[in-house]
């Protein structure tokens, strides 16, 4: 019994170390989205078009991570087409972050047919667990670069939003409109590349699904995680440090329902399945404030409103 | 027991006709000359190149564009709902097809059901469902092949390179046609070494990659050392295992380029043999059967070649096996035989041959495999 | 000063209707362009893209039956979105209340079957209905009570909700004689919607044109859809004004998702016969598009489902005719839904359109 327990608990680590890296990058980019006052229900389109992308490039290059680059590259693209459209007067954001959602999911379809069937170059993985000699916790200790990347991302994004100039800026177009007005902020550039380079974020999110894991491409690679990554920047109060404990802990979740079928348990598989959204959804009820806006929560927010 | 109408000759012609008539007020010319091959409409679940159940199906389709007097419609990504009787209906008016292959389980009933009905000059055989002549419509037919004997082979192999005694199943859900395979790959397995366990896991999808990659990365985290599954795209999972070293047995499709060092054998479906049949029988004016299974003998499945892990005992016990299976008459299912639950589901003295029709509604997991259903 | 002028300007709601009809036409037409280049650079012909759309999506009688079809659920699952909209909420999680208002329309059915058909097809409309209203009431309650984004929440629950389904239907509630394709057992042939007369359409596209008409009425024709609206327009002046906003959302949401329920339910008594995975063809998620070209205009919900139907419809013959992909009505649709929705931004630059722009 305390070794099922044990199994699945180390199951749970190692897969939300595997499983958490393209939540990790997209809801990094939602927020650095969101902190300048848009939102961009667009990134898990951009998240399937940067697996896509990234695997094709890898594949005629033999470089992944050329293919990383170019996947950050397609996000960029996608995000700028964002970030501008929703510039324009009277257009809402949420509905064209949907549309982008389809636009980049159907280009990446659309595309991404000769490549379903061949085997491209993946990254390497980093042997953290060298250490051990446990075959189990070497593997689980095997860490993709990108995983390293996002978290040193999401500290100098923590850094950039609390000490430069640059994150003070972005903060206050976020906040009020009328401040960055009165202190002559360009709010529609700031926000245009506050979408951009979150989005090209959420690009190297999906160069991780093709490239490293489950390390494949096709249409199938994404289940909503660029969608989800939404909710995980609510629960981590739009600060990109908290962006780790949540994706690191919706991994772990969803880790669950595997790894007690292994030690036997199959019944509700579909319910063990749910735990991450049940988690979430939890998480998102306990922190809620009844009729006041959440703390972290930049005022200019059409989901706020 | 192929008890069928004929698709005569004047069926195809005034199909044909019809068709015909149909160009003549909007097709083009060209249209209209292709008109008269006989159209062959083929509809599939999934994307046509998912390394596994849809591509081997689009494999034969793409074998049969090679003959002559042919013509080949497909569409893909078809859901299981109406939207595929209208892809039948469509197939029939737009393209003139009178012969009709919904190769997903789900299309059955009602839908192909209803098309049938509905068109009864056009005849309709469905991969994976199950006629019966007293139920079912005339025009309407089903066929299958007896994979299940493949994973039995599959689960000798298995047995023969497993070095942990544990081996693992990766399924989408716990059906009957996926149970077979799961139940046959732990029998073979343990007609090696009756300590071998079978651990299965189900991922509730029949594609959803990444659930399917954190299937095998947890069953390797058990100890597992071969891997074998019944999902739509077998593709990830042969990855995975073979980029963690374990050895893979495949199915649907030949997937030992995805895994050159692990891949010791697979089972595949071997599609064109029936197509080949139904085309020749419909060109020929001949009735096409109603209920077509087949199994090794006759060609309706095949294994993959052996690859490099398989090791010498390996081989030869399951290419004597398979000799054993072409024979005909071979039970993998034979009592007594307990479920992992400990209830006798095959009494003793009895078995049952990959025809019997006890297996179609197979709802355990026998002996030596962990896990339950649902 | 505006109202006064429009007070006076007979011509002006005509202008505005002819600003609301023809802003989204110079999108489609842009897009259109715009996807004709994409298919030259794939050397395709634009021409024959066209004439194999209008053929296959409303060319014939057959063509036009399987637009209609297609367009049938999705008249209700766009109301999903489009009656919260109202309010200024996003709902996108439709299809759970499609799926789970199947599966409660079946469950009423099945201790029924014997009675009459009427019988079993009104307590399926009501079990569908009430199961959506209630699933996508949680994400309104949590909005109202807990200020909870209901976005994300209707978005977290539809996972949660087709894991119950196919919990329940793979489980407690399944046929052990459905094989290989796990289902509810199953409400009968006798108690199946047939077509309506002359068409070859199931009942589900008439009760969602009835539906269409009586949310608009209700919206722009009722004291509640006035509420509605000047909720939408500004939540904090309609707390001062004293409207009871949190009823206001609990409603909007418990229509919607009827609504979605019922589309749910009108499937399995028209087309499946039982509850199962087809349920879980994306029904709800094509709503979501649907309502937003159209809006959040009930009205203008009819057309816009026609044209992603006929889109449908017409994929099939694309797929077969010219050997594009099926993601290509994606990239289409993509295109149709971004350059629609930019289009927003040209209401008001036109003087012409304006109050008062011709006395």
């Amino acid at each position: 019994m305390m070794d099922s327990v044990g199994t699945v608990l180390l199951a749970m680590l190692a897969g939300s170390l595997r499983v958490s890296t393209p939540f990790l990058f997209v809801s990094l980019g939602e927020c650095l989205t969101e902190k300048s006052g848009r939102i961009n229900l667009g990134n898990e389109g951009v998240l399937v078009l940067g697996a896509m992308v990234a695997y094709a490039t890898s594949y005629e290059t033999g470089s992944p991570w050329a293919g990383v680059l170019a996947a950050a590259v397609a996000g960029l693209l996608l995000g700028a087409l964002h970030g501008g459209v929703c510039s324009l007067a009277r257009v809402n954001d949420v509905a064209m972050g949907i549309a982008i959602m389809l636009a980049g999911t159907g280009i990446a379809f659309f595309f991404g047919k000769p490549y379903v069937q061949p085997s491209a170059t993946l990254l390497p993985g980093i042997p953290v667990g060298f250490w051990s000699d446990n075959a189990q916790v070497r593997n689980a200790l095997l860490v993709c670069p990108l995983f390293l990347l996002g978290i040193a991302a999401a500290v100098a994004l923590h850094w950039c939003f609390n000490a430069t100039r640059v994150g003070l800026r972005i903060r206050i177009v976020g906040d009020s409109q009328d401040a960055a007005l009165a202190l002559g902020l360009p709010i529609d550039r700031t926000r245009l590349l506050a979408t951009a380079f979150g989005s090209a974020l959420a690009g190297i999110g999906g160069a991780f699904l093709s490239l490293y894991y489950p390390g494949s491409w096709n249409e199938g690679l994404s289940s909503g995680q660029g969608l989800m990554a939404v909710a995980l920047v609510v629960f981590s109060r739009w600060n990109p440090i908290n962006c780790i404990y949540a994706s690191l802990l919706f991994g772990a979740a969803g880790a669950l329902g595997p790894s007690l079928q292994t030690v036997g348990i199959t019944w509700g598989y579909y319910l063990f399945y749910a735990a991450p959204y049940i988690v979430t959804l939890v998480v998102l009820i306990l922190t809620a404030r009844g009729g006041r806006s959440l703390r972290g929560m930049p005022g200019q927010l059409s989901i706020g409103r | 027991m192929p008890v069928s109408t004929a698709l005569s000759r004047r069926h195809l012609l005034q199909s044909t006709a019809g068709a015909a008539g149909l160009a003549a007020v909007g097709l083009s010319a060209r249209e209209a000359q292709a008109a008269k091959d006989l159209v062959v409409g083929f509809i599939y679940v999934g994307p046509k190149d998912d390394y596994g159940y849809n591509q081997a199906h689009a494999e034969a389709a793409a074998m049969l564009k090679k003959m002559p007097g042919v013509k080949i419609v497909e569409e893909e990504k078809v859901p299981e709902t109406d939207d595929v009787s209208k892809t039948m209906e469509s197939m029939i008016k737009l393209d003139g097809a009178t012969l009709l292959f919904p190769t997903s389980f789900g299309y059955f009933d009602p839908y192909m059901l209803k098309m049938a009905a509905k068109y009864k000059s056009v005849e309709f055989r469905h991969c994976g469902g199950l006629w019966q002549a007293d139920k079912h419509p005339m025009n309407t037919g089903s066929y299958f092949g007896y994979i299940g004997m493949c994973q039995y082979l599959n689960g000798i192999a298995a047995a023969h390179a497993t070095k942990t005694k544990k081996i693992g199943f990766i399924a989408a859900k716990p059906i009957p046609q996926v149970l077979i395979n799961v139940n046959s790959f732990a029998l073979g397995a343990r007609s090696v070494d009756p300590t071998i366990t079978t651990s299965v896991i189900f991922t509730g999808e029949w594609s959803m990659p990444v659930k399917e990659a954190e299937a095998t990365n947890s069953l390797i985290g058990q100890g597992i050392d071969v891997v074998t599954c019944h999902v739509d795209g077998p593709k990830v999972i042969m990855e995975t295992a073979e980029r963690r070293g374990i050895y893979t047995c495949g199915y649907h499709a030949d997937q030992s380029k995805l895994a050159p060092k692990g891949y010791l054998t697979g089972a595949e479906w071997n599609w064109i043999t029936v197509y080949k049949q139904f085309i020749a029988d419909a060109q020929a004016g001949k009735p096409i059967p109603n209920f077509t299974r087949g199994g090794l003998a006759e060609g309706f499945v095949k294994m993959s070649p052996f690859g490099p892990a398989l090791p010498e005992a390996g081989r030869k016990n399951v290419t004597a096996v398979k000799a054993e299976i072409m024979k005909g008459g071979y039970s993998v299912f034979k009592g007594p035989l307990k479920d992992n639950k400990g209830n006798v589901v095959v009494a003793a003295g009895k078995s049952l041959p990959e025809t019997a029709i006890e297996l179609e509604s197979c709802n355990y997991l026998v002996e030596g495999v962990v896990g339950s259903i649902g | 000063m505006n109202t006064l002028i429009a007070a006076t300007d007979r011509w002006y709601p005509l202008r505005r209707s002819a600003e609301a009809v023809l802003a989204p036409l110079v999108a489609l037409i842009g897009a259109a362009v715009l996807f004709s280049i994409f298919l030259l650079f794939l050397d395709a012909s634009p021409l024959d893209f066209l004439d194999l759309v209008w053929r296959g999506a409303f060319g014939s009688s057959f063509s036009l039956q399987n637009t209609v079809q297609r367009a049938a659920p999705l008249l209700l699952t766009a109301l999903c979105v489009a009656i919260p909209g109202q309010l200024g909420l996003v709902i996108i999680g439709g299809e759970a209340a499609v799926v789970l208002g199947g599966l409660a329309a079946t469950v009423a059915a099945l201790p029924l079957i014997n009675t009459s058909p009427i019988v079993v097809w009104a307590a399926m409309a009501v079990a569908g209905s009430a199961m959506g209203a209630f699933w996508i009431g949680i994400s309104g309650w949590l909005k109202a009570k807990l200020n909870v984004n209901e976005t994300i929440a209707s978005l977290v629950l539809a996972y949660v909700g087709l894991a119950l389904f196919n919990h329940f239907v793979e489980g407690l509630l399944r046929d052990p004689a459905s094989l290989n394709k796990p289902s509810t057992y199953g409400i009968g042939d006798d108690n199946m919607l047939g077509t309506v007369p002359w068409f070859d359409v199931h009942p589900g596209l008439p009760v969602g044109i009835v539906a269409c008409v009586l949310c608009w009425v209700l919206i722009y024709r009722t004291s509640v859809g006035f509420a509605c609206r000047v909720t939408g327009g500004n939540i904090r002046a309609a707390q001062l004004q004293g409207l009871p906003v949190t009823k206001l959302i609990l409603l909007a949401c418990a229509i919607g998702g009827g609504c979605a329920g019922l589309a749910g339910a009108i499937q399995v008594a028209a087309e499946y016969g039982r509850a199962n995975a087809s349920l879980n063809a994306g029904f709800g998620y094509t709503g979501i598009l649907i309502a937003f070209l159209a809006r959040f205009n009930p009205l203008a919900i009819i057309p816009m489902a026609i044209l992603l139907g006929g889109l449908g419809a017409a994929g099939g013959l694309l797929q077969r005719r010219m050997g594009l992909p099926d993601a290509t009505i994606q990239v289409l649709q993509g295109l149709i839904f971004v350059s629609i929705l930019a289009s927003d931004t040209l209401y008001g630059r036109f003087r012409w359109f304006q109050p008062g722009a011709t006395t």
